[in-house]
């Protein structure tokens, strides 16, 4: 098995995309285009809480070009969809939850006349005091009638009455990071002519969209499909619906082909994003510098709606004492309703939020202890064998120590080389800043989550291959967004089955079952998992059936990386050839269960594996002007295998990238529910010229039941990477910064700094 | 939307008639809905991400803030027009080799603006690599690979 891993990494190519997409003829869901058809556009809520008194609609229908408008009344199924369960409405009828919630749907024969039709609707709202405050949400009248809660989990183990020698406490906050992929929400609807319809559309998960959908639409699943149409990034924000119901509905009204493409200002409230917190921690350690205790309360802001929060907070609970022994904790995590953006799933999923809350405090417990901060980290690093608070075991590799090791082992950068023309000082190219008032600081950080899903969440994937002539084609519904699953399902199926031509077929539940999300770090664990058993049981039956041609006893033939040999070594025929049949194998893959928690304790094996990893970020800092410079990051990264290096490094730079974001710049501003920055004008995200230099080290300890031992990447990289910089840049300043993003006025100002909140100790 | 104009378009070497358009109609929106030329991309159509970045004249530009009816009388180069016969560039060779794709969908502005940056620079440091396409954002990347692309190019250039 070993050789055949050797082999996977060997035959590392590149996306065999990849030159479609530099030539411009990638075609992006924004693309998609047909003769005859129409554009779909939507109105939205301006305010945050309303009660829609009327909507009057006649003056868009009059608009040159409009073909038809529809408002919840013409709906023409179940009114709601969700991830997890179905409170969200296809378009508002009684009130609107937050400024964004659709209202009204129009298709015109284009977009300006849409435009001119959402403007000639007239809606009469009765304007509402939203909730805002996700502290006050609980206490608050109802948003919905759900209720304001979605989860409140509870991880209670050992002790609870212990203290430490040394106790630090810290209150944290974390702001509404946007996912920011570049490529539109977008997607072509098509009526297929018998009254069901195919949608085209930019989605992490086309079956989870399709099993929402149908339902939806008032059809039958199989009047329905899918398919995954070019996506321009995802990282979260395309777990639920954008378009899809939308357009899918005025082409059913229409029966034509209906488009629609998002607005980046519009983009800002037709996905979800990630969950604010506010945290408060106290850790508690002996004066030699061992954790006994980590106590946490986190809240989260859902917004107007559930979609994954529950298992967003179910996350934060867990991963909340980092990746360390921790003997005793107690850990609350809520998500809560309020009248905010509805935040759901983004790269870390819950998991970045904790990261940051207990990696500040483990350089304050440094500080207390006068320990140098990555010497406390070493020494309660997490092992395999240890016990979660979950009281689950660390059954897998945890290279904890080692990703610390190897961020910690790169050089630290010289002090102002490329600092020519004040380029390399903070603020960049406008030199403001005053070289004597530049201050460096180095700070670490490590965290962890899970790979795939949790919490005995039905997890499963399944993959088909034909052998045909000398082709493989594999189908496989996993959504590509641009990690590469196209990349690896290739080289899987090339390292085992030995043939060049490999077709991949589209993603769509047309064609095959689920493969589940692309998400949770998962598909390459799991959907490559699933191709390496399709590829092997392939190989098997064309070994059976050259046996059965031949006459030869198929206990005298091994497959043998793409060929079938015999043992006495005499018959050596590639795969691709030895059968004149095709052969079609489909597999069904599962990972191990995993369990439920239990209500009041938190405790269950909760998770099938985990990604580590660590960053150790350096920073110059003006201390006059607050404006950071990222010098450089270096990180230590569990991978259990790199099956294709060059690829998982821009996994790991991508997701650096994202988590600097949130450390320096990047959030949604919202003010009484209303969002002040839907903009890339506004809402920043790193350039070219922001973006350090990264340095890499893969930790590799291949982990068992992984596809090669090559786990997840997606969130590693995004784990640590925001807390590091925030600890480079309070290393530097001496300052507390207890809130990301760390903006220029929190460094200058910071004396007068207002405190934050969090919920108390329960 | 009242005022309708025909003119007609120089892109990527051919002549293009563009019937009854409104005159305030972007390039960026031309080129994608009346050329279907959709290899020049739309993230901001505010001239913020660079994924429209087109050459008129050979300056480097974000194709949603030029007006089409303005450009009238001009060279216009996009991504389509650099490897017209499907053999590669070596900025597009580059950007495979490297890994400088992902989700692909900042890639056509960014090989745009990288082929202006090399016309103007034949061997850019590392801080005018960064500062000369600070205005394409890539959202997957964290640029690294892309710049690695970018030196790989240098490198082969100058042997
Ligand atoms: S679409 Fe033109 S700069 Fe973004
Ligand atoms: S590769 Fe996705 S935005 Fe650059």
């Amino acid at each position: 098995m070993a050789d055949l891993a050797d082999k996977v990494v060997a035959g590392a190519r590149t996306r065999p995309d990849g030159k479609v997409k530099v030539t411009g003829g990638f075609a992006v869901s924004s693309d998609l285009h047909m003769e005859d058809m129409l554009w779909g556009a939507t109105l939205r809520s301006p305010h945050a809480s309303a009660r829609i008194v009327s909507i009057d609609v006649s003056k868009a229908e009059l608009v040159p070009g409009i073909v038809a408008v529809m408002t919840s009344k013409d709906l023409p199924a179940k009114p709601t969809y969700g991830l997890l369960h179905a409170d969200q409405p296809v378009l508002a009828s009684d009130v609107v939850r937050f400024e964004g919630d659709p209202v009204a749907i129009v298709a015109g024969e284009n977009l300006e006349a849409c435009r001119r039709a959402l403007r000639a609707i007239e809606v009469i709202y009765e304007v509402l005091d939203p909730v805002t405050d996700p502290e006050l949400a609980e206490i608050s009248p109802p948003v919905h009638p759900d209720g304001n809660l979605f989860r409140r989990v509870v991880i209670t183990s050992g002790d609870p009455e212990i203290q430490g020698e040394i106790i630090v406490e810290g209150v944290y906050e974390v702001g509404m990071q946007d996912q920011a992929f570049l490529g539109p929400e977008s997607g072509l609807a098509v009526p297929d002519g018998k009254g069901g319809i195919d949608l085209y559309v930019a989605t992490q998960g086309p079956h989870q969209d399709h099993r929402q959908l149908a339902p939806c639409l008032g059809l039958e699943p199989e009047a329905v499909r899918v398919q995954v149409a070019g996506v321009g990034g995802a990282f979260g924000g395309r777990e639920d619906f954008s378009v899809h119901p939308h357009a899918c509905i005025l082409a059913l009204k229409t029966n034509r082909p209906v488009k629609m493409s998002y607005l980046r200002n519009e983009s800002f409230v037709g996905h979800l994003h990630r969950h604010p917190a506010r945290m408060r921690f106290r850790h508690h350690a002996t004066r030699a510098g061992d954790l006994v205790k980590v106590e946490a309360q986190i809240l989260l802001d859902g917004g107007a709606y559930a979609s994954t929060s529950a298992f967003v907070a179910s996350n934060a609970a867990r991963f909340a004492c980092g990746p360390y022994k921790v003997p005793n904790a107690h850990v609350v995590a809520t998500c809560v309703r309020t009248n905010n953006h509805p935040c759901g799933a983004m790269r870390g999923f819950g998991a970045v939020q904790a990261c940051f809350g207990h990696e500040s405090q483990m350089d304050k417990l440094a500080a207390a202890l006068d320990m140098d901060p990555l010497q406390l980290r070493l020494r309660n690093a997490m092992q395999t064998g240890d016990r979660l608070p979950t009281g689950q075991v660390v059954h897998v590799p945890a290279p904890v120590r080692e990703c610390l090791e190897a961020a910690a082992a790169f050089p630290l950068p010289p002090t102002a080389v490329d600092n020519q023309d004040g380029y390399g000082l903070p603020g960049g190219a406008g030199r403001t800043a005053d070289p004597s008032r530049v201050r460096r600081g180095v700070g670490f950080a490590v965290g962890f989550k899970n790979i795939a899903y949790a919490e005995g969440y039905n997890d499963d994937t399944r993959a088909r291959c034909l052998l045909h002539q000398g082709r493989a084609t594999i189908t496989c519904a996993v959504a590509e967004l641009g990690q590469g699953f196209v990349t690896i399902s290739r080289q899987i199926a090339k390292a085992i089955l030995g043939v060049d031509e490999i077709d991949l077929a589209p993603a769509s539940t047309g064609l095959i079952g689920s493969a589940g999300s692309s998400a949770a770090s998962r598909q390459t664990y799991m959907s490559g998992a699933a191709v390496e058993r399709v590829c092997h049981e392939v190989a098997a039956r064309a070994k059976q059936s050259f046996a059965q041609q031949h006459s030869i006893d198929p206990e005298s033939l091994l497959v043998d990386g793409g060929f079938i040999v015999s043992k006495d070594g005499s018959i050596r025929i590639p795969i691709a050839h030895a059968c004149p049949e095709p052969i079609e194998v489909e597999v069904y893959h599962m990972h191990p269960p995993t369990a439920p928690m239990d209500e009041r304790t938190g405790q269950g094996d909760t998770d099938v594996s985990w990604l580590f990893g660590a960053q150790r970020a350096v920073v110059d800092v003006d201390l006059d002007l607050g404006l950071v410079r990222v010098v450089q990051i270096t990180t230590g990264q569990d991978v259990g295998r790199a099956l294709n290096p060059v690829s998982v490094v821009g996994q790991i730079e991508g997701g650096i990238s994202q988590g600097m974001g949130l450390a320096v710049m990047e959030e949604v501003i919202s003010v009484n529910g209303l969002v002040k920055n839907p903009s890339f004008t506004d809402y920043l995200i790193p350039t070219f010229a922001d973006m350090p230099p990264v340095e890499v080290s893969f930790i590799e300890e291949p982990e068992a039941g992984a596809p090669f031992g090559a786990k997840g990447v997606g969130e590693t990289p995004s784990l640590a990477s925001t807390a590091a910089v925030a600890a480079a840049i309070r290393a530097a300043t001496g300052l507390d910064l207890p809130r990301v993003p760390i903006r220029p006025e929190d460094i200058v100002f910071a004396a007068s700094a207002k405190p934050l909140s969090a919920p108390q100790f329960t | 939307m009242d005022e309708q104009i025909s003119f007609t378009l120089n892109v990527n070497g051919h002549k293009h008639e563009i019937q009854s358009a409104w005159l305030g109609e972007s390039l960026l929106f031309v080129l994608r809905e009346r050329l279907n030329l959709w290899g020049t991309k739309n993230a901001c159509e505010q001239g913020e991400c660079g994924s429209c970045s087109v050459l008129i004249d050979g300056r480097l530009c974000c194709s949603c803030l030029e007006m089409a009816a303005a450009a009238v009388g001009t060279d216009i180069l996009t991504i389509e027009g650099l490897a017209p016969n499907g053999d590669l560039s070596d900025i597009q060779e580059a950007f495979v080799e490297e890994g400088g794709v992902q989700c692909g969908f900042c890639t056509p502005g960014m090989v745009v603006a990288v082929h202006d940056l090399l016309e103007a620079n034949p061997s850019p440091s590392s801080l005018e690599i960064r500062e000369a396409l600070s205005g394409n954002l890539c959202r997957c990347t964290g640029y690294g690979r892309i710049e690695a692309a970018v030196r790989r190019v240098v490198e082969a250039r100058h042997g």
